[in-house]
């Protein structure tokens, strides 16, 4: 249930902002470590190492986090009311997943307004795989009347290595509950910053013109061939970054190494929307950043983060 | 007699393997039972999204004792045998053993060991661990800090073992951590507090009255009795479909069937795309209207929760979501419509259909130039049959078909349809991919016969040439199903085609050059032999003369047509196997279609069904029964005097040697059947084949009776035992009677 104490512009199910903030509240009181979103471009919050890096090795881990994230081939110029090319995830990894993870999933949305008497919420099978990570999971998409909100994962492999102990990981589509929350059709109707008349700022008002200039970069303009030749140099430097930090036994580089690794990720993302790629080659491209991404995690597990002993 | 209750409570399993799960927890448990000699009366199996369950009814309360009689050595037999035997009977000394005798083999030792029976409970306890930890989910997982694999978390196990009217125990037991017991849960929102349960009928009952309907098939039928009330009390018909009531009774543990509607306006969207949108996306039902035929603007929504409001935001929930779904649907019915079939061609080229097959669009191309080659041959223009097969496969390029895959063909029909093109090439669209399966309707619209026949010959040829064919159960690109496709295509239709005739070769050989393209290298002149000069246009012909090495051109040529021959024999070797099959389930013999194809050049399934069924009538009378017997008499005598003589016996015979009037007769009666079973044959008349071999009959028979085979004068002997090879070599005009069964 919602806090009836809040004042109404910090109420979820009236501000994008405050839907956000409660939910990072409710993951805070459960122990997790609240993070801010990664500094660099990707295409979903588990790109971000507190979640693909941290799930590997057996150290315990509990982080929540808000990640934009970029996906340059949904932009649709600010014309579609439901689909972005930069959206917010809300991010949760808990490791390992503790037995309780569904029912405390379930006060997250009762949190958020979601009146469990009242709304039909359903596990309904999706399992989860990325290739460029080298990731799969088992787990369920969430339905709330018939609406997907959330991905619910029990990691099982990640950069190619088994997960153990299992992480579990929630991500959370916020413009998507927001829009359920506050009974919004169109998503750049959504209230920002739950004030109203003169103070009231929408989503529109924030994201509408990004949309459409994106949307005009990522299809028309994007630099396809200095995209190619970062696609390279990124690849490149994750070797070299790898290379260097490699003692052995122990890794000093991880972190910087698989940072040029999202960076090769998200520009192979930027070149398939100007759609100079392939399905041959698209194949070829997904393969080199999985096997970058093994390389980041496997130097991650020869870490302290990694749980290697210093 | 007591009963086992067991239930596996986890978090929740995919629908589309519950039914599975629930058979394959009975299997494992009740033989495992048995297997250890608990024999039970009934079992039956649950499945819940977060339980699976079983009931075994009528079992024993313990194993019966067993007593088994080891045989060991003789008495006095040296010391390492009865050491061994001591051994393997688990005794200390030989006191332990009794002594018997056998009035053979003098006294030996025995030993006697008394397995008391185990209680059922105990039996329990030691396989249910065994069988979770084993269980065959297709994909299982595990979580937290755990080992255990299951297809979701495992929550708690309910194990209880007891006769009626008792108080049944719990059967203890442990699986990574999880203490079996008697205490489960109910529904996740209704009625999420623990209790205990007893046997089954207490169990379900209190499921019930903790919201959880614990039997599959009720569900299955609540939804649909449901479905039905809804949608007659809006004067609407519930568009029945097992595939998704399947699906959705494996989503709710107490299913609420809702209505929801949408804008009427997104009636403009295709009936199959709007069904397609609804049941893919939100697994919804949807509801026709009976005064029109056509869907309504609603649908039947299931779901898991008595809510507060009595539904109403539920409903509102999933009309918003089913709302924008369908503005996506008619966005891309609508942008679809907007450029036409023929601008997506070019597209193909950079699709790759198979990877050592090439690209869409050669395949395409391939389709169109088999289509118009067999235009003629079933009827349809030549030019209509090249434009279908050029814009059939164009909706794969499409956005709702690419949104909703099974839509394929149709949504081509409606393309087409749209565009105005001829109303044969939209009905190709859709129907060239027919028959999908042994049920599915066979087109007989002829520029669809051309166009499906050229695309399912395509495929096999194809996979053919890169060696792929299917084996046992493995046929991954659904050969089986082209193939019995092309079979119903030409005998339902009554086409005559040949299968190993010019247009299959030429088809193949255009492939193989295709596929051997960036082996031919060098540029050389050549002149070809008249069987490729048959086969391929001179373009073609200069085009392969292009790709050949000077050197190599006669042998890469006879490599071309030798593995040319080769596909199309293998290829219709498929079919007449796929032939056999399709046959048989019609009632008819397949040894009768062997014996026909064992003949030279049979492919021509029409020909070949027409052959198999006079054959069959014709051994169903007197005549043919005799005859069959009378040239099995024959091939015997010839296989065994073959063999002495280490020789083969072929007609013709000497006229002069012909003594007795009964084999005199005998030959001038094969001569004339032979006549008019070949001409029959050549009319393609196989009753009037069967008549003429009808009237051999009597000759043999008269033969066998009169006249001794195996004269002692040898060149007589020679002459009969031809002759007997005279009777094989006329039936051989019809089929292959070695081949025939019974």
């Amino acid at each position: 249930m919602i806090d009836q104490s809040l004042p109404a512009h910090m109420r979820p199910d009236r501000s994008f902002q405050a839907l956000l903030l409660t939910l990072q509240r409710f993951w805070a009181d459960q122990g997790c470590v609240v993070l801010q979103p990664y500094d660099m471009e990707v295409g979903a919050g588990t790109f971000h190492p507190a979640t693909t890096l941290r799930a590997l090795g057996p150290k315990h881990w509990k982080a929540a986090y808000v990640q934009p994230s970029r996906r340059p081939k949904d932009g649709r110029y600010g014309e579609n009311p439901n689909r972005l090319q930069h959206y917010y995830q809300f991010q949760v990894i808990l490791k390992p997943s503790p037995e309780n993870l569904q029912e405390l999933y379930l006060q997250s949305l009762a949190a958020i307004g979601v009146d469990l008497k009242l709304h039909d919420v359903r596990f309904v099978e999706d399992d989860w795989e990325s290739p460029t990570l080298g990731a799969w999971g088992l787990g369920w998409e969430c339905w709330c009347d018939g609406m997907e909100v959330s991905q619910f994962t029990y990691f099982q492999q990640v950069a190619g290595f088994e997960c153990a102990p299992v992480s579990g990981e929630l991500t959370y589509g916020l413009e998507r509950l927001a829009m359920y929350v506050q009974g919004v059709e169109n998503v750049y109707d959504l209230n920002f910053n739950g004030r109203e008349g003169a103070e009231k700022t929408t989503y529109g008002d924030v994201f509408l013109q990004a949309e459409q200039e994106y949307s005009r970069h990522n299809f028309e303009a994007a630099d396809t061939a200095m995209l190619f030749e970062q696609f390279r140099m990124a690849e490149a430097a994750c070797h070299k970054y790898l290379a260097f930090g490699d003692k052995g036994e122990t890794h000093e580089m991880a972190l910087p190494a698989y940072d040029q690794c999202i960076k090769a990720s998200h520009v192979f993302n930027l070149l398939d929307a100007r759609g100079v790629i392939s399905v041959t080659e698209r194949q070829s491209y997904i393969l080199r950043v999985r096997e970058l991404a093994k390389a980041c995690g496997a130097a991650w597990l020869k870490t302290a983060g990694g749980g290697a002993a210093a | 007699m007591p009963d086992l209750l067991l239930e596996l409570f986890s978090e929740e399993i995919p629908a589309r393997m519950q039914a599975q799960a629930a058979d394959a927890l009975k299997k494992l448990v009740t033989d495992a039972l048995v297997e250890r000699g608990l024999l039970y009366e009934g079992a039956k199996a649950f499945v819940t999204p977060r339980r699976l369950a079983l009931a075994v009814h009528g079992l024993p309360g313990r194993q019966a004792d067993q007593r088994e009689e080891k045989k060991g050595p003789r008495v006095g037999a040296p010391e390492q045998a009865v050491a061994g035997f001591l051994k393997a009977a688990g005794l200390a000394s030989l006191d332990q053993a009794t002594i018997q005798s056998d009035p053979k083999k003098g006294d030996f030792y025995v030993a006697v060991v008394e397995k008391p029976g185990r209680a059922t409970t105990e039996v329990v306890a030691e396989i249910v661990p065994d069988i979770i930890r084993k269980f065959p989910w297709p994909k299982s997982m595990r979580w937290g800090s755990g080992t255990l694999r299951w297809v979701r978390p495992l929550h708690s196990i309910v194990a209880t073992f007891g006769a009626e009217g008792d108080e049944p125990e719990v059967v203890h037991f442990s699986v990574d951590g999880i203490e079996a017991s008697n205490v489960t849960r109910g529904h996740r929102f209704m009625a999420a507090e623990p209790f205990t349960v007893k046997r089954l009928d207490d169990w379900m009952a209190k499921l019930e009255a903790a919201k959880v309907v614990a039997d599959r098939d009720r569900r299955k039928e609540i939804i649909l009795n449901d479905a039905k009330d809804l949608a007659l009390a809006a004067g609407l018909e519930l568009v029945e479909d097992e595939g998704l009531l399947d699906e959705v009774c494996g989503l709710v543990e107490w299913p609420v069937v809702l209505m929801g509607s949408f804008e009427a306006r997104f009636l403009d969207i295709p009936d199959e795309v709007i069904r397609a949108t609804i049941r893919a996306n939100q697994k919804c039902f949807v509801l026709k209207d009976p005064k029109t035929g056509r869907l309504a603007n609603r649908f039947i929504l299931i779901s898991n929760l008595v809510a507060s409001d009595g539904g109403k935001a539920i409903v509102a929930g999933n009309e918003r979501v089913i709302r924008a779904r369908l503005s996506d649907a008619k966005f891309f019915w609508d942008t679809d419509r907007l450029n036409g079939l023929a601008s997506r061609m070019p597209k193909f080229q950079s699709i790759t259909f198979h990877e050592k097959l090439g690209s869409q669009a050669e395949r395409i191309e391939r389709i169109v130039r088999l289509a118009k080659e067999l235009a003629p041959k079933v009827g349809a223009p030549v030019a209509l049959a090249e434009e279908a097969a050029l814009v059939a496969k164009a909706d794969l390029l499409t956005e709702v078909v690419g949104e909703f895959p099974e839509l394929q063909g149709l949504m081509g029909r409606y393309y087409a349809q749209g565009e105005n093109l001829p109303p044969e090439v939209a009905a190709a669209c859709e129907e060239h991919y027919k028959p999908q399966g042994p049920n599915d309707r066979v087109p007989i619209a002829p520029v669809s016969v051309a166009v499906a026949l050229a695309d399912k010959i395509d495929t096999l040829v194809g996979f053919w040439a890169i060696d792929e064919k299917p084996t046992g159960s493995k046929d991954p690109y659904a050969l089986r199903r082209a193939a019995l496709g092309v079979i119903r295509i030409v005998l339902e239709n009554g086409i005559r085609l040949k299968l190993a005739g010019r247009a299959v070769e030429r088809h193949c050989l255009a492939l193989l050059i295709q596929l051997k393209g960036a082996e031919f290298t060098k540029l050389g002149n050549e002149v070809f032999s008249s069987k490729v000069q048959e086969l391929l246009s001179a373009e073609e012909r200069s085009s392969l003369a292009l790709r050949m090495v000077d050197a190599d051109k006669s042998s890469t040529e006879q490599m071309l047509l030798g593995q040319m021959d080769k596909i199309v024999s293998d290829l219709l070797a498929f079919f007449a196997d796929r032939l056999k099959v399709y046959l048989r389930d019609r009632g008819a013999r397949h040894d009768l279609v062997d014996a026909v194809f064992a003949l030279e050049g049979q492919d021509d399934l029409l020909l070949v069904v027409r052959r198999v069924e006079a054959l069959a009538a014709f051994l169903a009378t007197e005549d043919g029964k005799n005859l069959l017997a009378g040239y099995r008499r024959a091939v015997n005598i010839l296989r065994i005097e073959e063999k002495k003589d280490g020789r083969a016996f072929a007609g013709p015979t000497v006229a002069a040697l012909l003594k007795e009037p009964a084999e005199e007769h005998l030959a001038a009666a094969i001569d004339d059947v032979k006549a008019r079973v070949s001409k029959a044959v050549a009319a393609e008349d196989f009753e009037a084949a069967m008549t003429a071999l009808s009237d051999l009959r009597q000759p043999v028979d008269a033969f066998f009776d009169a006249v001794t085979v195996n004269d002692v004068d040898p060149a007589l002997r020679e002459n009969r035992l031809k002759l007997l090879d005279e009777i094989r070599a006329a039936t051989r005009g019809i089929a292959d009677f070695d081949r025939i069964e019974g």
